[in-house]
């Protein structure tokens, strides 16, 4: 399934990609709109990132046939390493997902996935009462 | 209380950093300052919403509003240029923003040791009294390690 980049996505220049399992990864290039302080990528851009994928994954696992609104509650970004002037990688793990609420928790990395940038647990409400 | 040389102006400071890199992609302006605050605003733009048949503002953009204020908060708590880095940052998102509104992110830094600032902020839309997000998180001061 293709995901469809809200505006901001694209703005970010984020690219969909998958991993060697199948699973959905979100690349960013480097640029100098996603740049914080000299030579490192922006923490604001991380948790961007890191939230869009988040997003993304939980779409692909309700699947076509259910489209309830994604409302994020909170999200809690840790950041491990300085991400540099490179491409950032994402990728999001559903760790439950109930009728109401979703649990996910996202990682972001660079040249090495064992040696993350960041990580976020997000908690979002999904909202079936519209329509 | 704390005296920042001249070339030191947070407003300028701000408005510099705006001019550059993902400050200058999302628009993020100076909206005032205060011993130990800042407060940074996020003009509407098309460009950053989540979803066009609502217009709603994506959090994303919310999110390095407040990170941003909140950072320049321990400069203005410390009264000196320490460089820092973000240790975490948790936001609650209350209410979306309306579309078409500005969001203000006012950022406090509450705490510094000698090695973590601590902070907190909030994020509204027009009426201070209505937040849409609260922000809490810590920095670490990265020369201190």
């Amino acid at each position: 399934m293709k995901t469809s980049f809200s505006p901001y996505a694209q703005t970010m220049g984020f690219e969909e990609q998958r991993g060697t399992d199948g699973r959905l990864v979100i690349a960013m290039p480097y640029s100098d709109g996603v740049r914080g302080r000299p030579g490192f990528v922006h923490g604001g851009a991380l948790a961007g990132l890191l939230e869009t994928v988040a997003y993304a994954t939980l779409s692909e696992a309700l699947g076509e046939d259910d489209r309830p609104l994604i409302k994020p509650v909170n999200v809690t970004a840790t950041y491990m390493r300085g991400a540099v002037e490179m491409t950032t990688y994402a990728r999001a793990t559903i760790e439950r997902l109930g009728k109401r609420i979703a649990n996910i928790e996202a990682i972001a990395w660079q040249d090495d996935i064992n040696k993350p940038v960041a990580m976020a647990q997000i908690n979002v409400m999904l909202d079936r009462s519209r329509g | 209380m704390n005296e920042f040389p001249p070339e030191f102006d947070p407003a300028r400071l701000i408005q510099t950093m705006s001019k550059n890199g993902h400050n200058k992609l999302i628009g993020t302006r100076y909206h005032g300052h205060g011993e130990g605050w800042c407060e940074l605003a996020l003009p509407y733009s098309e460009t950053l919403v989540t979803d066009t048949a609502t217009g709603i503002l994506a959090s994303g953009p919310i999110f390095t509003l407040m990170d941003m204020a909140t950072s320049l908060s321990i400069w203005l708590k410390t009264g000196t240029f320490q460089p820092q880095a973000t240790l975490d940052l948790r936001i609650d998102y209350l209410r979306p923003a309306r579309p078409g509104n500005t969001v203000i992110g006012h950022g406090e830094c509450y705490h510094v040791t000698k090695s973590i600032a601590f902070i907190r902020g909030h994020a509204h839309d027009g009426d201070p009294e209505k937040p849409i997000a609260h922000v809490a998180g810590t920095y670490f001061f990265t020369a201190s390690a």
